[in-house]
């Protein structure tokens, strides 16, 4: 049975909110990384998000058919329109909270897109293909870091477990399934979240046994992602990647 | 031993007459100097320099540009900010490393950085307010380092050649970028018309001061030519890049901020501009640390280097214990 | 700054397609080897040119000594008879 169109068009916009949001968190760093060769890994990876995020604004926008463009999507709507997750919005704070948020979300994408890669939606299956591979190094990228620091000095790894503490109560919102997921998940266009939550929690385990770290009992998980609810970071991450198209509208750039 | 690093090993050579002439003939007859060749101090000195100042332009270079990454105004140009400011990273980590191969470490060149005792170009200390400058930096300001580093393709001392050749591979994409930025400002409404043309007016002068001193003022390109390190003189290169950038400005409907330019039939062999007097005080006042961002952009690198050093130590700290452990296994 | 705070320098080898060799690239700072590995694909892999990766420590490559390359190179200068053309064969025969 294929999804009802709205409901894809939502899934399609939270993944690519995900993607861009936490792509244009990494690209703060570009400039400013602890060592020159992570200047250039770094960018890498933001540029594999905010491209994902590209490819899935279009979609939405080809879905919807209202002449809407991806910039359209990325730039023009209010904050309350933004579904990302709340992992990706949360500031840099250092590098060990962006790796680890880097991490959280690969972790979680890899067994996604490789769910939707053999769904029934074959253009989401299209991107999928290639996002599965460029996800694929990001886990390998920032769990060798995670491994590093968690197994480094005492201050990298004082500093993982603050990471830890901060932002592993976000990541349930990940794995949470909402109506529209859940008819998504009925037509086959993205998978069952269960093997997926399975993976998810093998490749934090894993690199958490190697980093010598501990993954924390979650009493009172945040969300709110999903329903427009953010925190108070976002509103200014909106107020820079709007800045352009709220003062000069209309204008081609 | 030699890798491509010398760090450490013992590079002096006794620098007689017959020593010196050797050098200048393998120069003149166009063979190549490489890492563990033996070389005039002053030849090393000259490059390490050179190629050190060059590094750091591009890490510092990084800066005024990656400022505008997370105001981008469209999906399109976040992405080729992004890459063109990720490349000014890797260009100067293939500088750093051909520098490496003359026996100064990365982090000796960063302390002399971070410290103020090494240059980088003037042209970053200004700042970049409006989107426009993007535009402006990718048009003139990677349009005049390309004229100065095509030739450096030649240069005398290999891994510096071969870096250049990567380097300017590379940067092909970034004037275009530039100017097809400008280029869409010019045709835009008159808010984004006025950017542009604030932007060259801003841009121009220090684009044209890139090419350093007037060479009768230049106090390292003589030996520079003759050493073959440069293959022009600075006048030379910024005539040519006055002469190929104001048809440009012409056909986007931009104004270069000069009244005493004009065309001169007559100058060198096939015509050039004549053009205004530069205003070398304002080049040295820059020069000398007291641009508009000077002090920011040394600040804003010594924050990311200070930040960093914990990561560093991280993994240093895990690699040896982890050799430990294998050679234990071992 | 001591020697151990030095982040160690690695080579880069790229095979640009299979069937060629792998070739010197450039240089970059690592830690470890996986780290080194990591950057060398996210330095000198961005525009396609390369389907395999050598990183090698620098300190661990041995070179020659140019204060011998003339007992190294020269003798091989005057070996003409290692080279096809210095023989001569009837045109008839054609390629050989």
């Amino acid at each position: 049975m294929p999804a009802n169109t709205e409901q894809l068009i939502e899934v399609v916009v939270q993944i690519a909110d995900d993607h861009l949001i936490l792509g244009h968190r990494l690209s703060e760093w570009c400039g400013h990384a602890p060592m020159l060769e992570e200047d250039l890994s770094m960018p890498n990876m933001a540029l594999d998000l905010v491209g994902q995020s590209r490819a899935l604004y279009s979609y939405a926008a080809q879905l919807e058919s209202k002449g809407h463009s991806e910039d359209d999507f990325a730039y023009l709507r209010k904050d309350r329109e933004y579904t990302n997750c709340l992992l990706v919005e949360r500031p840099n704070t250092d590098f060990a909270h962006t790796m680890l948020k880097q991490f959280y979300f690969a972790a979680f994408m890899h067994p996604f897109w490789q769910g939707v890669k053999n769904g029934t939606d074959n253009t989401l299956s299209g991107i999928a293909g290639k996002a599965e591979k460029e996800i694929g190094y990001h886990i390998r990228h920032a769990g060798e870091w995670i491994v590093r620091l968690g197994d480094g000095t005492d201050e990298s790894a004082e500093r993982m477990n603050d990471a830890i503490e901060a932002l592993h109560p976000y990541t349930g919102e990940l794995l949470e399934v909402d109506e529209a997921r859940q008819s998504c998940i009925v037509s086959g266009a993205i998978p069952e979240i269960a093997p997926i939550q399975t993976q998810w929690n093998a490749t934090i385990n894993n690199v958490f046994t190697q980093a010598k770290l501990t993954v924390p009992e979650i009493d009172y998980p945040q969300q709110g992602g999903r329903a427009g609810n953010h925190t108070e970071d976002f509103g200014f991450l909106l107020t820079e990647l709007q800045y352009m198209q709220r003062t000069y509208p209309g204008a081609q750039w | 031993m030699y890798s491509q690093g010398l760090i450490g090993a013992n590079t002096e050579t006794e620098e007689t007459q017959e020593f010196l002439d050797a050098f200048q003939a393998r120069i003149d007859a166009e063979i190549k100097i490489e890492p563990n060749d033996p070389m005039p101090a002053a030849y090393r000195k000259t490059l390490i320099r050179m190629i050190g100042q060059h590094a750091h332009s591009e890490i510092v270079g990084m800066l005024p540009e990656g400022n505008w990454i997370t105001r981008a105004p469209t999906l399109r140009r976040k992405v080729a900010l992004l890459a063109k400011v990720q490349d000014e990273g890797g260009h100067g980590l293939y500088l750093y490393s051909a520098a490496e191969t003359l026996g100064v470490s990365r982090e000796q060149m960063t302390e002399e950085l971070l410290n103020g005792t090494a240059k980088y170009s003037s042209i970053f200390n200004y700042p970049t307010p409006t989107w426009a400058d993007i535009g402006a930096i990718g048009w003139l300001v990677d349009g005049a380092a390309i004229m100065n580093q095509v030739p450096l393709c030649r240069c005398s001392y290999g891994p510096y050649a071969r870096a250049m050749i990567r380097v300017c591979k590379e940067e092909s994409f970034h004037q275009r970028q530039g100017y097809e930025l400008m280029k869409t400002l010019a045709e835009g409404n008159d808010d984004q018309k006025h950017m542009a043309q604030d932007a060259l007016n801003r841009w121009w002068w220090p684009s044209i001061m890139m090419f350093g001193p007037s060479d009768t003022d230049s106090q390292h390109s003589d030996q520079s030519m003759k050493w073959k390190i440069k293959r022009f003189t600075n006048d030379e290169l910024r005539q040519k890049f006055i002469d190929a950038t104001v048809p440009q400005a012409e056909l986007i409907g931009l104004t270069m901020p000069d009244p005493d330019l004009k065309w001169n039939e007559t100058k060198n062999d096939n015509g050039g501009y004549d053009f205004g007097k530069i205003d070398w005080d304002e080049f040295w006042k820059v020069v000398k640390g007291h641009g508009m961002m000077n002090k920011d952009r040394i600040r804003a690198r010594k924050k990311a280097w200070d930040d960093g050093a914990w990561v560093r130590e991280a993994a240093l700290a895990y690699a040896k214990k982890n050799e430990k452990q294998h050679s234990e296994a071992a | 700054m001591t020697d151990s705070s030095l982040m160690p320098l690695w080579e880069v080898f790229i095979r640009p397609r299979n069937g060629l060799n792998h070739k010197h690239v450039g240089s970059l700072h690592a830690a470890d080897a996986k780290m080194a590995m990591q950057a060398a694909r996210d330095v000198y892999t961005r525009r396609e040119e390369g389907n395999s990766i050598w990183v090698v420590r620098a300190s661990d490559i041995v070179a020659s000594n140019p204060e011998n390359s003339d007992e190294n190179f020269d003798p091989a200068a005057d070996k003409v008879y290692r080279h096809p053309s210095f023989y001569d064969i009837p045109d008839e025969v054609g390629h050989m």
